[in-house]
């Protein structure tokens, strides 16, 4: 199967890898997916308290090139955006912006996962409840 | 100089060497002769060439050659054994035994004859791959016709103790059928000691071309049978129906015959190399062996790298280096290897793996390359690593609760 010229640009240079202190208030953490699937990403925000805007995001992320490409690229586009901007990212916008082919959908939902679950850990830190979401359909 | 890419995947197929295309090429053009035909000299010339070509392939696994049958490849060939036996000696009775790690083409081929009433007994595996003798021995039953137990497997290269499971077959009255792709032409292979009854081989896996196999079928001792699984002419001893595949069978010959000729030094050569990319992947943290180190084929060696995805892995380098992974992201099933899974391996070992296997035209600069090119990768990718991290940080992954995915 041959990648997007996109997916292995973000494979060969990934952005925004790395940890944020998961102990800081200001620190939103998600880890989704499990080693038996093959792919376990963990996506952390950092949110400015007084604007809500998100001023860094890193990545670890275990799995084939489209699911580290697609949590790369989340980085990028979570930083500079707010918390209700970031919610607004859908799936589909990683399978377009990477043209991953089917079988390659759920690293995309994985990377949306990842994003919603680290803005429910940021806000329960912050004494907010968490957002509910509807299952995801891939899974 | 090293060309690019380098070609580490030959448990898929090997390169053809070009002895046997030399062997070949005269039988597409001049020599076109249907091997059928007996009343002109390009019939003759043709029967010819394939008599020649029967002796050599026999020769290889120390047979008779009018015990081989000419097929299309090994996966013909097993289905031609299986369900050729099983309706050979339906009378006799209905049971077959065989192993989980075995390839499609024999379990699908069984699935099958389950499906039309047979029975079928699937061992499970130790972990280093072998089936255990005692577990074989206590599934025979008073309707078992057929064991099929392959030669060595093709992911991780064990090699199953083939006349200890030839004497239970033996004792109880029970054919034995190895799937010996793998095996044939990189290691002795003896139907006469092994004790095989059928055996499926196939010539793209020891360079020789792709589309031509051979099914040998014991003629003495007792003797065997197949039921032909199509109908037709008649060729083949009434086996296998249709014009031989003139070319292809003459390249098998003399795939065989260069074999037999270059093992020995073929796989000292391969399997010094093989030692040396095994020892030093396995300086990283974290890498396991997959399956039996010591019954082992010389040029294969399978390798997880723990907290790596195989399939991301096999990106950082599959431009350079031709390999196959255990991964499961490339199949639409999203399941990991069943082979290294029946080994006891958890998923994410699976999902770790990579299967190396080195060949006739492997060379160290290649090899010194590889190791190279994947410990690099290794690194990265555990850097990028959100277990390794954990790991790292002593956190015990398996209490972890993962989210469903």
């Amino acid at each position: 199967m041959a990648y997007s010229e996109k997916v292995i640009d973000h494979y060969q240079n990934p952005k925004n890898v790395g940890t944020l202190d998961k102990g800081s208030k200001n620190v939103g953490t998600g880890l989704v997916g499990a080693p038996e699937c093959g792919d376990v990403m963990r996506l952390q925000i950092e949110v400015d308290d007084a604007t809500g805007m998100i001023t860094d995001a890193k990545f670890k992320t275990f799995g084939c090139g489209s699911a580290i490409a697609s949590s790369s690229l989340a980085t990028e586009w979570l930083k500079g955006k707010s918390i209700d901007q970031a919610l607004a990212v859908d799936n589909m916008d990683f399978v377009e912006e990477l043209n991953l082919p089917p079988v390659k959908i759920h690293c995309s939902v994985l990377a949306e996962d990842a994003i919603k679950a680290a803005i429910n850990d940021y806000r329960v830190k912050n004494g907010m409840d968490a957002i509910k979401f509807e299952d995801s359909v891939v899974h | 100089m090293l060309k690019l890419p380098i070609y580490l995947d030959n448990n898929a197929t090997t390169p053809m060497d070009p002895r046997v295309l030399e062997a070949m090429t005269p039988y597409f053009l001049e020599h076109f002769g249907n091997a059928a035909s007996r009343n002109h000299p390009f019939g003759w010339q043709a029967e010819e060439a394939v008599d020649y070509a029967r002796e050599q392939v026999a020769k290889l696994i120390g047979a008779d050659p009018k015990e081989i049958i000419f097929t299309s490849g090994a996966t013909e060939g097993d289905n031609l054994a299986i369900k050729g036996i099983y309706e050979m000696y339906a009378s006799k009775g209905n049971h077959i035994i065989t192993a989980t790690t075995e390839h499609k083409a024999v379990l699908d081929t069984c699935k099958h004859i389950e499906k039309t009433g047979g029975e079928v007994t699937y061992l499970q595996v130790k972990p280093d791959g072998l089936i255990d003798l005692k577990e074989l021995e206590a599934a025979i039953r008073p309707t078992t016709i057929l064991i099929a137990i392959m030669y060595a497997n093709n992911e991780i290269g064990t090699i199953q103790p083939i006349r200890e499971i030839s004497a239970i077959a033996k004792k109880h009255g029970v054919l034995l059928f190895s799937d010996a792709v793998q095996a044939v032409g990189k290691i002795p292979v003896d139907v006469n000691k092994d004790g095989i009854d059928l055996m499926a081989f196939t010539a793209h896996k020891m360079y020789g071309p792709k589309g031509v196999g051979a099914l040998y079928v014991r003629r003495k001792n007792p003797r065997v049978k197949v039921t032909a699984q199509m109908d037709g002419g008649g060729h083949e001893r009434g086996m296998r129906s249709g014009t031989l595949n003139v070319p292809g069978i003459v390249g098998f010959g003399k795939a065989c015959e260069l074999c037999m000729q270059d093992m020995e030094e073929d796989t000292q050569r391969i399997s010094k190399l093989r030692n040396k990319l095994e020892t030093e992947l396995m300086k990283l943290e974290e890498a396991y062996i997959n399956g039996s180190t010591e019954h082992r084929l010389p040029h294969v060696t399978n390798i997880s790298f723990k907290h790596v995805e195989g399939e991301g892995l096999l990106m950082g380098f599959n431009k350079n280096i031709a390999l196959s992974s255990g991964s499961a992201c490339t199949s639409a099933s999203l399941e990991p290897s069943y082979v290294l899974k029946a080994l006891g391996l958890g998923d994410d070992l699976a999902h770790s793996s990579l299967r190396f296997g080195l060949g006739r035209f492997t060379n160290e600069e290649q090899i010194d390359y590889t190791i190279k090119a994947i410990s690099e990768t290794v690194l990265k990718l555990r850097d990028m690593s959100p277990l390794w991290e954990m790991y790292k940080e002593g956190i015990d992954l398996s209490k972890i609760e993962w989210a469903a995915h």
